[in-house]
């Protein structure tokens, strides 16, 4: 598939930090792309460096083939992770305001309609809920119908029904064949909506794929959850690989079958048992090393 | 343009919807020129101002009982007429002329001149010529109402930009829009032109208002007097964001812009006319873009100066505001 946007070697560093440290990445047009990793990862100055804000120490960024220039600002649209708004506008007035600064836009009207911005149209900015204001900022982000799409962090602070909302949002934008960009800590969030991911850790890329892919390339078993009560004190003697919680114990296993039976025939009680696969929170903490 | 009048339309309408800084904006100078007014309004100076053409050192040599008396500050004057028309507006007591024969002239309405003279006749006899001139007195709410009207568009225009783009830019909205194709040359142009309105818009209103109670003298033609408090708000919007260009503590912009008003507000003549001070305090007033503005407009107002004989100081403060605003949005950083 075409990448609507390319890094190659991509390099920050700032006064004795690198921040970011040698990052190549293709993002085919039309998937929404999850950039993840923990805190200080280099999440927020790679995103900056693809929106065009921050300007790399080295290596190069290509939009549909050819370096960033002026035509780049009209073509993406932008959700920062903090932003304020200029006081005392209206719903109305700020997008009204931000329209007037793009020679191509979407209709406002389709625009309230997009993001569900009617009850709210008239209402100070500065009163808006945490949900309401992220609809306007997407809205914002939105209102020269780009191309490419950046979202850095747009659900954190969030309530649960809120956030479920806001991916409702970016599921119905990205149906308009457009390619987001999307950073967030929360991997049930990457999991519900990008196609592929890349997981930061200290400046670099340390894995890279569809959600699925990775799972099944990190984790080929699941984990069998049993409370120590029911478990017995056998089920340590039968050399299968275990880990001891407070309440329960997990064991690991790629023989789910072999090892169901062997519990049985050990006495094990398996009324109680739970069988989890692995999320992409496992995932996140095995490859960035957060577990230790 | 569309990019300019969105962001212009957008900042004015910021303002005009703040309505706890529009009110103080418009109290504050209304109540200040008041408040002057009726303090000042018995013109009480303790000392006697007298003119001299000829140098002081010389008036020690003439008249050295007068050069002893206390009480009189002596103020020099390169040239007769302009302490002749200083005379006349009452805004000196007594002009003396010894590059030649000793000759003063007082106002014959003066209760100062009508003072002075009997004291230069009890030191120094009836060597002086007498001269009188005729003219009304401009009283002392007329002398500073251009001081007082100059320094608060000064604060305006240099806090109201400086600190309102400070923000902006502490608070993350100029990042925001680093984010869209909008020059920010617009952008700084919507804020000096929005800044601008309103200010012209105040100090209108303030100066109609006061009006009303205190009927200000105005010799000079409005136009001109437009012209010139325009160009000197533009002059110091250009300072604001020269300050703002880059900054985003607020702490060291109000640092930076108290440095800029302080000496502004004591020594461009708002408060006192520098006659009589320090040749280099005079010098450094000379560098303050409010000083020609307020020069400008006093003699515009109580002189009836036309505009071709402001125009040294529109020049400057032109020059000063180009100089300025080409620098401002040079070094500008969106964040």
């Amino acid at each position: 598939m075409t990448a609507i946007i390319s890094t190659s070697n991509l390099v920050k560093h700032y006064t004795g930090v690198v921040a970011v440290d040698g990052i190549s990445l293709s993002i085919p047009k039309g998937i929404c792309f999850g950039l993840l990793g923990p805190n200080g990862a280099g999440k927020t100055t790679t995103i900056e460096m693809l929106e065009g804000i921050n300007l790399p120490t080295s290596g190069s960024i290509l939009y549909k083939g050819e370096p960033l220039d002026t035509r780049y600002r009209e073509e993406v649209g932008i959700q920062f992770q903090h932003t304020a708004l200029q006081e005392f506008l209206t719903v109305r007035e700020t997008l009204e305001l931000f329209e007037r600064l793009y020679h191509r836009t979407i209709p406002l009207a389709e625009l309230v309609e997009l993001c569900s911005l009617h009850d709210i149209l008239n209402r100070d900015t500065r009163k808006l809920s945490g949900g309401q204001r992220q609809r306007l900022l997407l809205a914002l982000a939105l209102v020269n119908d780009p191309d490419l799409i950046f979202l850095d962090e747009p659900t954190t602070g969030l309530d649960p029904q809120a956030r479920r909302n806001f991916w409702d949002l970016v599921t119905l934008v990205k149906s308009r064949n457009k390619t987001i960009v999307l950073t967030t800590h929360y991997m049930e969030e990457a999991y519900a909506l990008c196609d592929e991911i890349a997981i930061m850790d200290k400046g670099r890329i340390v894995s890279q794929g569809t959600p699925a892919q990775l799972l099944s390339e990190h984790f080929g078993d699941v984990v069998l959850q049993i409370p120590k009560a029911d478990a017995g004190a056998r089920v340590f003697e039968l050399g299968l690989s275990i880990v001891e919680a407070a309440d329960f114990v997990e064991i690991r296993t790629s023989r789910l079958h072999y090892t169901l039976q062997q519990l049985l025939e050990n006495g094990v009680n398996l009324d109680r048992l739970h069988i989890r696969s692995w999320t992409l929170e496992d995932l996140f903490i095995n490859v960035t090393g957060l577990s230790k | 343009m569309k990019q300019f009048l969105a962001v212009l339309h957008a900042r004015n309408m910021e303002f005009l919807r703040d309505r706890s800084a529009l009110t103080w904006n418009l109290a504050m100078p209304f109540l200040l020129v008041i408040g002057l007014a009726f303090t000042f309004s018995g013109n009480n100076k303790e000392i006697y101002k007298v003119g001299i053409v000829g140098g002081i050192e010389t008036l020690g040599r003439v008249a050295p009982a007068l050069q002893a008396t206390q009480h009189i500050q002596f103020v020099p004057y390169a040239d007769l007429d302009t302490g002749i028309d200083k005379v006349k507006h009452h805004q000196m007591d007594m002009l003396i002329d010894i590059s030649s024969a000793p000759k003063y002239w007082i106002n014959s309405s003066s209760p100062n001149g009508y003072l002075l003279e009997r004291i230069i006749w009890g030191t120094e006899g009836r060597q002086f010529q007498r001269q009188t001139i005729e003219g009304a007195e401009i009283r002392y709410v007329d002398w500073f109402l251009p001081g007082i009207l100059g320094m608060n568009m000064m604060f305006s225009c240099l806090f109201g930009v400086g600190f309102v783009i400070v923000r902006y830019r502490k608070n993350g909205f100029l990042k925001r829009l680093k984010a869209t194709p909008l020059n920010p040359f617009y952008f700084l142009f919507a804020q000096l032109v929005s800044r601008l309105l309103l200010i012209m818009v105040i100090t209108t209103v303030v100066y109609a208002g006061c009006n009303v109670f205190i009927e200000f003298n105005m010799q000079g033609s409005y136009w001109d007097l437009l012209l010139v408090t325009t160009l000197g708000a533009m002059c110091l919007i250009s300072i604001g964001l020269l300050v703002a260009s880059r900054t985003a503590s607020e702490e060291f912009a109000g640092g930076i812009l108290n440095t800029l008003t302080w000496p502004m507000m004591l020594l461009s003549g708002a408060w006192f006319s520098l006659e009589g001070t320090h040749a280099w305090v005079q010098q450094l007033a000379q560098l303050f873009p409010l000083t020609h503005m307020i020069a400008a407009t006093r003699a515009i107002m109580n002189e009836g100066a036309t505009l071709a004989q402001v125009m040294p100081h529109v020049w400057v403060i032109t020059l000063m505001s180009v100089i300025f605003l080409a620098l401002g949005a040079y070094i500008f950083k969106w964040e």
